[in-house]
């Protein structure tokens, strides 16, 4: 019954079943394609280390990247042992 | 030289062989030369939506393995003299045609048509291969379904992967009337997601089981919505610009309360 008079009285706070369907497929297409191939997360990990150099020493046998899924989002989480600060001209 | 469209979803059940028979018929209609070939071994369906199957001799495995004449397989349709139908073998082996034999098969088809549509089966797996294995483009066919459309997302990487570049989107059984009240998804919320070319909007239309009952194709009745929407996706396939169809009918009568009311606008 609430949901009939939600429905008719629309709120902006109510979600129609097609949002839910949107955002459930917005989740899903991004974990079906973030199903990367070894070889490309070894490219991200090659091109993310080049640019990160440019500014650090890192320990590049122990860095680490991943991909985190969880229901809600998606994250790209590195780990990435900093050994030393390069002295940058304009800092 | 013709062209070979490949009709495919991944899912099945969204309406592809129905797409293909209703397609084919009405470039047919339009005067063009088109063979329809039904790619899905084991699962033969498409002589039934097109009322051919009584005339069934030959199908596509016998003319791979050079059993019979591509001629004698093909089987004329009754009503229009431009239109053929290829069948699909009632065998169980998966195996039974390759990739390479279908490329072959496409190849000599084309050369005396003007389209050559592939009516692919549901999956990811070897059907799926063989049916695009010599298609120039496809038709990806889906339906409102976060399944359907996720599926349809994965066949899209698929041809990618197999340099059939720029597909083109079908989304098929629409209804109007729950995409107004906000329970379906609307066409553009699909194309958002998936990122390719609309070929056309197909209504939900009661009119396809009949007409699938009788193995006769939609496009031949006049009154049938599905069969106008199938009508201008092939006018569009032959390079006519066709607008894509008004599906809105004034709104029902909590629609024109809410309009009233301020409570929605649109």
């Amino acid at each position: 019954m609430l949901e009939l008079l939600q429905r008719i009285f629309r709120r902006d706070s109510y979600k129609t079943s097609k949002d839910v369907a949107h955002e459930r497929l917005r989740l899903v297409l991004m974990h079906d394609r973030l199903d990367l191939s070894p070889k490309v997360m070894e490219e991200l990990r090659a091109d993310l280390m080049n640019v990160i150099k440019e500014y650090m020493v890192i320990d590049e046998k122990t860095m680490e990247i991943n991909l985190e899924k969880d229901q809600q989002c998606v994250a790209l989480v590195a780990n990435i042992p900093v050994i030393r600060m390069k002295r940058l001209p304009n800092s | 030289m013709g062209e070979v469209f490949v009709i495919t979803s991944g899912k099945g059940g969204v309406g592809k062989t129905t797409t293909t028979a209703n397609i084919g018929t009405s470039l047919a209609m339009l005067g063009y030369r088109v063979v329809l070939v039904d790619a899905d071994i084991g699962l033969r369906n498409l002589d039934v939506v097109m009322g051919l199957e009584n005339r069934i001799v030959y199908d596509l495995v016998d003319v791979a393995h050079g059993r019979c004449r591509l001629r004698q397989a093909l089987i004329r349709d009754r009503r229009f003299e431009t239109l053929y139908l290829l069948p699909a073998a009632q065998t169980k082996d998966k195996n039974a045609i390759s990739p390479e034999q279908m490329k072959a098969l496409c190849e000599e088809i084309k050369k005396e048509c003007d389209y050559l549509l592939v009516d692919c089966p549901a999956g990811i797996e070897q059907g799926f291969r063989n049916a695009v294995a010599g298609a120039d483009r496809a038709i990806v066919v889906t339906t409102p379904e976060v399944a359907a459309v996720r599926d349809a997302d994965r066949i899209i990487g698929l041809l990618e992967a197999s340099e059939i570049r720029n597909p083109l989107l079908i989304l098929n059984r629409i209804r109007p009337k729950m995409v107004r009240t906000g329970d379906m998804l609307d066409v553009d919320d699909v194309i958002e997601h998936l990122a390719i070319e609309l070929l056309g909007i197909v209504p939900d239309d009661e009119s396809i089981i009949v007409s699938t009952n009788r193995g006769e194709p939609a496009v031949l009745n006049s009154h049938s919505k599905a069969g106008e929407a199938y009508r201008n996706i092939s006018r569009r396939i032959a390079g006519e610009e066709v607008p894509f169809m008004n599906l809105e009918n004034g709104g029902g009568f909590m629609d024109r309360v809410r309009r009233l009311l301020g409570l929605r606008t649109s």
